[in-house]
């Protein structure tokens, strides 16, 4: 073999030593390079890269902020928050929680395929994220989840203050409910700033209030290694507590309202006119804000969902109908305003014929006139004046007084209902205006529909001889100046408005208001209150469309009349105007007893405030200078000292030093508006 | 045939030094990175792997270098037919079939050995071709020498390990007498051919793609491919100058710097020691490598100065690029760095070649 392989001498023509000179200055040139890469980590981007090593190894699990609590008018509390423990599942990289989800399932009380559903609905979440696996966990899922945290340390839990609503669904449409923010609403710009799994308000005050209502989030930083394992603690960064907010509601009215609209179905709205604060709102059926407080069940999602009677709708904002013959009042107002009405009569006989169409009054009313016409409640009456009037003036003062056009009430999906006229019937059917369509209009059937709280504000405005306040369920003075100018924004409609009705008008239509209720040919009559100066207008709005006439009270529920009423106390610059609509209630004047009830409790209300002295703080009047004793008039010098005005009595005899008096209840006065 | 008269005396003490210096800072480093993982007391494995690494050195270094490159070709056939003997039967370990299980449980990489056996098999070839200029079939010839074992490597598939074999043909080539045109042609043709092998998708899996298009852009994806080299550089820049101190690196510790034992031992090294420590480490390969190519200068014949400067080239090589990954500015390849990863077939290829270049010094004296 060794002939094949010759050895060589070295020579320096074979291999010239620059050669491995050339080598040496290249590694030379790559230590230089490697070196400069070292420098460019180590010495210039040291801070950088030991904070991103910091960021890597620091997990920040969420301390949640408990949400504003909510008072009433009164600062009694509505709304609370309770605290609760919830399970977070967290996917750092590292360690594969798959092979654990069967115990963890077991552990939980849940299913594998429950997991797996959250796991898919989550999967385009940031892995940093951790997953809400369950809320509101009982105490032996806390037991298990801290016996398995070192097999298991994707299993986190974290301390949450969660919603108390009141029980029974009391105000529960206009409270709303929270939940997690939903898909379609990240897309939303208003919740730009929200992340997936974020709590926020679902519907009603906790919607709209959501911004002041939530807290900050603050954060636990803890030390991880890459599995996820928690190794240290760095610090706390606190929650700041969402702030409460005190609602226009009074406890006691909406509690009169509640009881009083009982489980029939359709919505009910108290508000004070001067100022549109809304004492009171229900909404029938209702549901149970606490459901949703903890995740809600898809079976009792899909049931409230389902409910054809809409519990989760708002139906003092969300719910319409034809007005019926509460538009009386409207009518009222223009033909008054027009100069019209004062000298307009009619001999009713049962109805009239207009355009050559028999028009039906349920009654033979004779003559009727402007001061008896609302307390019939005379169709023959308003049908003429329809006529008379013409569509585009009863539509002129429907839209002045808010009808067609949301109130801009401080709560979410309000709906504006229906003024009909011309113009709306080229621009939303392309055809023209029938003249019948007036009459029927005039009665306050066919296309026009109204909310209850749009027929509370035009109703409770004209009693105040003109003066419509925006509807609010909260104090827009406690709100940041900011958000006081947003909520109007958010919520366009018919505000603050007023529209000069000649005291005169003013005066007739108060007073029919009040006939309706006060004198016995008015259709209240029955819903009459003691003492109380109650006067309002019943409706009875048909359901199914029928030929005029033909209104019955049906067995079939669903094909029932609803019943409207609104009514104020006092008659003139009312302190509360009630609307009530009873869907498919049949007559009116079955709302009229609805209403008299939520009157009743805010009158007595009143009187109890104003009169009942010792229900404030007792003052004390200072008798330093006599020597008397009011518990013992006789002890010492038995001589009485002051002699009252109007009784004969003793008020106290000396003795030294101070006390209070006593100073005897003040009798009720006889009604509500004298007080004011 | 002239009589050889070996000694100790002419053994590289020095080379030795600067190697045993590493081999106690890779032992000390795979101790701190591994200890609180499942692969605690590694580094006892790997002080077994050095000793054992030192016996082979010493023994190799007894051996006539020329007595290796008679019967290279002997060799470099047995080492073809075994990577064969790899991809037909080899053990498949995370997807990949580089080791062959030997009897006692032991898995044999026989990739790491090859480069030692291009060494004498390139110094060989090219020695035989002295004195006369490089046509293109000495060219092509050479490339196949090294281009077989490279395609079977490849083929396993072990990018890494197929790439240091490269430095071999290039430092023979250049060794050798390649003109500057030839050598302009090559660089362009390799330029070309990378370029057809990222655009295949049958030369390159695409892990090995998503490894290189990941570097380009580390951040596109920090949890996925990119994830390896953002973590090893931040736990490098995490190191700053003085280095968090042994065993308390929170990215080595912590388990975010990916196998901070093997190929990022060095971002595990430079964020415990810092900036001085990761300098004097490269300062010691640098001396290494010097003493090397001093060596290969001193070498009594050609052939001696080849097999050195091969292994030399090998080394350069797989330091540039792993260190070069550690800090962001080469992909993700899987070349370990030479004295301080762990694993066996390295640590024994390194002492194996360091024992050959110790027989071409201790032969400098021999005429």
């Amino acid at each position: 073999m060794s002939d094949t392989i010759p050895t060589f001498e070295r020579k320096e023509e074979d291999l010239p030593a620059i050669k491995l000179t050339i080598f040496q200055y290249a590694i030379v040139g790559v230590m230089l390079v490697l070196i400069f890469g070292l420098w460019r980590l180590q010495v210039v981007g040291a801070e950088n890269y030991r904070a991103l090593a910091q960021a890597n190894r620091v997990r920040k699990v969420p301390i949640l902020a408990a949400r504003g609590q909510l008072f009433d008018r009164d600062g009694r509390l509505l709304v609370d928050n309770y605290p609760s423990v919830s399970c977070f599942l967290v996917r750092e990289q590292g360690h594969n929680f798959r092979p654990d989800l069967p115990l963890i399932a077991r552990g939980l009380h849940m299913t594998v395929e429950q997991i797996d559903t959250i796991l898919r609905k989550y999967r385009t979440a940031p892995k940093y994220q951790p997953l809400p696996l369950k809320e509101d966990i009982t105490p032996d899922e806390q037991e298990f989840i801290a016996a398995h945290a070192d097999e298991m340390p994707e299993l986190e839990t974290i301390d949450e203050q969660r919603r108390l609503y009141p029980k029974d669904g009391f105000a529960a449409n206009l409270i709303g409910y929270v939940g997690e923010v939903s898909a379609e609403m990240l897309n939303d710009p208003r919740y730009a700033f929200y992340e997936p799994g974020d709590v926020v308000g679902q519907s009603g005050v906790e919607e709209t209030y959501d911004a002041i209502l939530r807290g900050q989030d603050g954060s636990h930083d803890v030390l991880v290694d890459s599995h996820g394992r928690e190794v240290g603690t760095l610090g706390t960064e606190r929650s700041i507590p969402g702030k409460s907010l005190r609602l226009t509601i009074d406890m006691d009215i909406q509690r009169a309202a509640e009881n009083a609209m009982g489980d029939r179905d359709g919505g009910l709205i108290a508000i004070d006119p001067h100022t549109g604060e809304v004492l009171a709102m229900v909404s029938r059926p209702t549901f149970d804000p606490n459901q949703f407080a903890v995740r809600i069940d898809r079976e009792d999602w899909d049931k409230l969902l389902n409910n054809p009677d809409h519990p989760l709708l708002n139906k003092a904002i969300q719910a319409m109908s034809p007005p019926g013959s509460t538009f009386k009042i409207i009518m009222t107002l223009a033909g008054l305003q027009e100069g019209v009405a004062q000298t307009f009569k009619v001999d009713c006989q049962g109805g009239a014929t207009i355009y050559g169409h028999f028009y039906a009054c349920d009654r033979h009313h004779g003559e009727v006139d402007i001061h008896t016409a609302l307390p019939y409640s005379c169709d023959t009456y308003y049908y003429e004046l329809a006529a008379r009037l013409g569509i585009d003036t009863i539509a002129k003062y429907a839209h002045e007084v808010g009808l067609g056009q949301k109130t801009g009430i401080d709560l979410p999906d309000e709906i504006s209902g229906v003024m009909p006229s011309p113009e709306w019937a080229m621009k939303n059917f392309h055809r023209k205006w029938y003249a019948g369509e007036t009459v029927s209009v005039g009665i306050g059937q066919g296309a026009v529909a109204v909310t209850p709280v749009q027929l509370a504000r035009a109703i409770g405005g004209i009693a105040s001889g003109g003066i419509f306040k925006r509807p609010h369920v909260v104090f827009p003075d406690e709100l940041p100046r900011d958000y006081r100018q947003a909520i109007l924004d958010s919520f366009p409609g018919s505000g603050d408005v007023t529209i000069p009705i000649d005291p005169a008008n003013w005066e007739i239509i108060t007073d029919d208001m009040a006939n309706v209720t006060q004198s016995p040919i008015g259709t209240a009559y029955a819903a009459r209150l003691d003492n109380i100066d109650f006067a309002g207008k019943t409706g009875t709005a048909e359901v199914v469309s029928h030929s005029f006439g033909a209104l019955k009270l049906s067995s079939n529920v669903s094909e029932r009349a609803n019943a409207w009423f609104v009514g104020v106390a006092p008659r003139r610059d009312p302190d509360i105007v009630v609307a009530v609509l009873w869907q498919h209630g049949g007559w009116g004047n079955g709302s009229a007893p609805i209403a008299a009830k939520v009157i009743q409790a805010f009158v007595d209300k009143q009187r109890r405030l104003n009169h009942n002295l010792l229900a404030e703080a007792p003052k004390t009047v200072d008798v330093g200078a006599v020597w008397s004793d009011p518990e013992h008039p006789d002890a010492y010098a038995g001589k009485p000292l002051v002699k009252h005005k109007d009784k004969d009595e003793t008020l106290a005899s000396a003795r030294a030093g101070h006390f209070l008096l006593k100073v005897p209840p003040v009798e009720a006065s006889a009604s509500v508006s004298n007080d004011r | 045939m002239r009589h050889r008269f070996l000694s100790f005396r002419d053994f590289d003490w020095t080379l030795l030094g600067f190697v045993v210096a590493l081999s106690v800072i890779s032992v000390f480093e795979i101790y701190s990175a591994t200890l609180h993982t499942k692969f605690v007391g590694f580094y006892k494995q790997q002080i077994l792997w050095l000793l054992g690494g030192l016996v082979a050195m010493f023994i190799l270094s007894m051996i006539d270098y020329h007595r290796l490159l008679d019967i290279i070709h002997w060799i470099y056939g047995f080492c073809v037919l075994s990577l064969v003997a790899v991809l037909a039967v080899g053990t498949k370990i995370l997807g990949a079939r580089r080791w062959i299980k030997l009897p006692g449980g032991i898995h044999f990489q026989p990739s790491e050995w090859v480069k030692l056996v291009l060494i004498l098999a390139i110094t060989r070839y090219f020695v035989g071709l002295m004195g006369r200029k490089l046509t293109w079939p000495d060219i092509f010839k050479a490339m196949a020498l090294v281009g077989i074992p490279m395609l079977l490597v490849l083929k396993q598939p072990d990018l890494g390990t197929a790439l240091t074999y490269s430095p071999i043909l290039l430092a023979g080539l250049f060794l050798g007498g390649i003109d500057w045109k030839k050598a302009g042609i090559l660089v362009c043709a390799g330029l070309v051919l990378v370029g057809i092998a990222f655009s295949s998708s049958k030369i390159l899996k695409p892990y090995q793609k998503a490894r290189l298009t990941s570097f380009m852009n580390p951040g596109s994806d920090p949890r996925g491919s990119g994830y390896q080299i953002l973590q090893s550089k931040i736990a490098v820049g995490d190191g700053g100058v003085f280095g968090r101190g042994a065993t308390k690196g929170t990215q080595t510790q912590g388990d975010f710097l990916p196998i901070p034992y093997t190929d990022f031992i060095f971002a595990a090294f430079a964020e415990e020691h810092g900036f001085i420590g990761a300098v004097i480490v490269l300062l010691i390969y640098f001396l290494i490598l010097m003493r090397l190519i001093q060596n290969a200068q001193t070498a009594a014949d050609l052939p001696g100065t080849f097999l050195v400067m091969g292994v030399v080239a090998v080394l350069i090589f797989q330091i540039a690029v792993n260190v070069g990954m550690v800090i962001g500015l080469m992909p993700v390849t899987g070349i370990p760095l030479p004295l301080m990863s762990y694993g066996g077939s390295s640590v024994l290829f390194t002492f194996l070649a360091l024992g050959m270049v110790m027989n071409v010094r201790m032969n400098r004296f021999v005429n």
